[in-house]
């Protein structure tokens, strides 16, 4: 017989929820918010803080206008909706100005009406076409760069790119930029060409001094030929035309991508043993840092005037661009070389045992280590040198916070500050988050530690 | 005498600029265009709309300057100047007129080398405080915290009119007009001074403008002016004389409404005859068409049509004329003969 049994369980219990005090967001609480008399405390003070920042901030930004025509305008709106007491954001000056903060002066129809702010009869492309095709042509340039899983093809597009978005932005002859570009080209075989003959040194000398040439000498008559030849152009836009996001992305774009390998030279030079290139680089690097930004750019913008040929003058942007690059290069240069310090001695003498001679040793082994470990304070670097883009204000270029003084200047819109100010900062933010999340991807991405 | 040099890659962004070769007014007319150096942004005087079309007092000299030179008052590109690069871009040649509310100071008229032209607006220093201060003069003001932008005349006006008067003040530096605007409306000072268009286009923006008053006494003399380079005076005598024209247009009746009408052909005054080119060939005299002066007051009006459109009391700044009424009213505005 068999036993009788009472009772038996069947099947499997569902699973339960734990108790609340152990999971869920009344225990995340407890561990996180309420863990000691101390913690809870904090936490309470924290809680009421922030209550007191939010109640003011929110109904400020929330209680706004955003169509008005004035200040005053904004004013009467938010009261007639809010009660007499409100006061609230105007968002109406960035809803009338936003493209005149994104582009300057920028004409979003070249060649047409009321100097290019008017559609041209018959003109079919939208408002913009040319610094937007040069945006999202500039993401296409930077994605191989920024993302290895693309085809590498697409490099040689991000090569010509400097260039053609050069010419779509100012316009002008075609052949300006091409025969600028030539100059690379003449580079490139002045180094295969005078390497093979003389050795390397003279064709490093030589991939210096004829692209050099090139531009002081021919590349103007070249251009002016060809473009008697066979003219094709865009209609120029002066450099006095560029301003807000639109300028403080070309500086700081150009900046960045530019200044990198500088860098990197420098701070090779700097390691150097040879006595001439390290003492350049470090006089170089020494002097740069040791002098504020605003400084390079009053002489970019004020000085170089006086030193120039009376009948020479340079683009302000570019001699902007020019001061800012060298700036970031220098700081480059040294964030690079911290890499390069930490690197273990090992790996130097590892490649020198490999018979690597210098380059292929710094290309193949030093520098993408020493790269790798630098990620953070490139990119703080960069950062930096993208806030720093704002600093042109100072010497009257229309950055966006050259442009918010403007916007102040137009009576309708005189006294306000927080939400021009507010919104400007809002983009930035937007850009120097998104850099930052990039190398964060990066470095999780090139992490080889177990 | 245009050159292009290459340095570098992006070089090919070099700009070609003439400077100062010949004459000014010759150089004008060859490139097309007048090169006026205005402000960032200053409210009433020069700032540019959603268009980036600028406009303002200060402008609209500029303009009227392009139209006497070239006929187009549309022929100007501004250069926006900051306090501290708008003595440089003028030496150096950037811009050859600069109409950017300039006081008319010593220093600046034989150091810097410039000649000022004349005066467009006589501005002063002033204060304005909030009406619950109590103050009616600035005499009261004594132990009074100020806010005072940096680096300024203003800065030195202050303490001389202080220390002449033997009242002591505390000083708020501040670094631009916005930042002053702030600190005052916050009440990180007391009182707020500057010059007094500036403290009538402030308080305009005001919420409540009814609770600020400012304090009559005028601490200063500020004369506001266009100015150009020393060394080429037939271009100051162009400069000059268009901003005579509109001075003198004002006090004739010449209007832009009835300029074209007036200009046709000679009238029963001489006077308006001969600034409107009518008579006497004075425009040949300056190297301009006779014209001249017709074709500023058409592009922009009289300078009473100037002031009231962009500063006067039926704009948010509302300032009235003052010492900026003619000398017939009893002003400063006054203009030599044209004969």
């Amino acid at each position: 017989m068999t036993k009788k049994v009472s009772y038996v369980r069947t099947e499997m219990l569902p699973e339960q929820t734990p108790p609340l005090t152990a999971a869920g967001p009344i225990a995340w609480m407890k561990t996180n918010l309420f863990s000691s008399i101390s913690n809870s405390i904090l936490t309470v003070a924290a809680i009421i803080a922030l209550y007191f920042i939010l109640s003011g901030l929110l109904p400020w930004i929330f209680h706004s206008s955003w169509a008005a025509g004035s200040l005053n305008e904004c004013r009467d709106v938010i009261k007639e909706a809010y009660g007499p007491d409100a006061s609230g954001a105007c968002w109406a000056v960035i809803r009338e100005r936003y493209l005149q903060l994104a582009y300057g002066f920028y004409p979003p129809f070249p060649g047409g009406e009321m100097n290019g702010f008017a559609p041209m009869e018959g003109a079919s492309l939208p408002g913009y076409f040319r610094p937007n095709l040069t945006f999202i042509l500039m993401l296409v340039a930077l994605s191989p760069i920024l993302f290895s899983a693309l085809p590498r093809k697409m490099l040689w597009f991000s090569a010509i790119y400097p260039f053609l978005g050069f010419w779509l932005l100012w316009g002008g002859s075609v052949w300006v930029p091409v025969m600028a570009f030539m100059g690379f080209v003449l580079a490139g075989l002045a180094f295969q060409i005078i390497g093979k003959m003389f050795g390397s040194l003279f064709g490093v000398i030589a991939a210096f001094v004829v692209p050099v040439l090139w531009w002081i000498a021919l590349s103007g008559y070249a251009a002016d030929m060809m473009q008697s030849i066979v003219p094709v152009g865009l209609l120029p836009i002066e450099s006095s035309q560029f301003g807000g996001f639109m300028l403080s992305i070309i500086i700081g774009i150009t900046g960045i991508v530019v200044s990198l390998p500088i860098g990197v030279v420098l701070a090779l030079g700097r390691q150097s043993d040879m006595v001439i290139v390290k003492a350049l680089c470090v006089g170089f690097i020494e002097f740069i840092r040791g002098v504020p930004l605003i400084t390079l750019l009053f002489v970019a913008s004020v000085l170089l005037q006086y030193f120039l040929p009376a009948d020479v003058t340079f683009d302000k942007i570019l001699r902007v661009v020019i001061m800012v690059t060298i700036f970031a290069a220098a700081y480059m240069a040294e964030v690079i070389r911290g890499g390069l310090a930490a690197l273990p001695i090992g790996q130097y003498e590892a490649a020198d045992s490999l018979g690597l001679d210098y380059w292929k040793a710094t290309r193949l082994i030093t520098m993408p280590q020493a790269l790798k470990i630098s990620i953070p304070g490139i990119v703080s670097t960069f950062i930096g040198l993208f806030k720093d883009t704002t600093l042109v204000s100072v010497i009257a270029l229309m950055d966006p916070i050259g442009l918010t003084n403007n916007i102040r200047g137009d009576a309708n819109w005189n006294g306000i500050v927080w939400e021009l100010f507010g919104f400007v900062g809002f983009v930035f933010f937007v850009f120097c988050f998104s850099m930052s999340r990039y190398s964060m991807y990066l470095e999780r991405k090139l992490k080889t530690g177990h | 005498m245009k050159k292009t040099t290459f340095l570098g890659t992006v070089a090919a962004a070099a700009m070609v600029a003439g400077v100062a070769g010949a004459g000014t007014l010759d150089d004008i007319k060859a490139k097309g265009f007048l090169q006026c150096g205005v402000s960032t942004g200053l409210v009433g005087f020069a700032a540019a709309d959603a268009n980036g079309n600028w406009g303002g007092f200060d402008v609209a000299v500029c303009r009227a300057v392009a139209a006497a030179v070239l006929g187009d008052a549309q022929a100007v590109k501004f250069t926006p100047t900051t306090g501290k690069t708008r003595f440089t871009a003028l030496a150096s040649g950037e811009v050859d007129m600069l109409a950017r509310n300039t006081t008319w100071t010593f220093t600046r008229d034989v150091d810097l080398k410039f000649t000022f032209v004349g005066v467009n607006y006589y501005d002063g220093q002033g204060f304005m405080a909030p009406k619950s201060l109590g103050v009616t003069s600035a005499k009261d003001l004594d132990g009074a915290t100020i806010c005072i932008q940096t680096g300024t005349t203003t800065e030195l006006n202050l303490a001389d009119y202080f220390r002449s008067n033997n009242i002591s003040y505390e000083p708020v530096p501040v670094e631009t007009n916005s930042e002053a605007q702030q600190q005052y409306l916050s009440g990180a000072c007391d009182v707020l001074t500057t010059d007094a268009s500036g403290l009538a286009a402030t308080r305009a923006t005001f919420e409540k403008p009814g609770d600020h008053v400012v304090l009559p006494e005028i601490i200063s003399k500020e004369p506001l002016g266009p100015l150009v380079r020393h060394g080429d005076d037939n271009w100051a005598d162009v400069v000059r004389w268009t901003l005579n024209a509109l001075i003198a247009a004002e006090e004739l009746g010449v209007t832009s409404a009835n300029v074209s009408e007036m200009g046709m052909k000679a009238g029963n005054n001489p006077e308006i005859n001969r600034l409107l080119g009518t008579e006497g060939g004075l425009g040949e005299k300056l190297g301009l068409s006779n014209d001249w002066a017709k074709n500023a007051i058409a592009a922009v009006g009289n300078y009473g049509e100037i002031f009231e459109k962009n500063i006067g009391e039926n704009t948010p700044i509302g300032l009235s004329r003052g010492l900026n009424a003619q000398w017939t009213n009893g002003g400063l505005i006054y203009t030599p003969p044209f004969r």
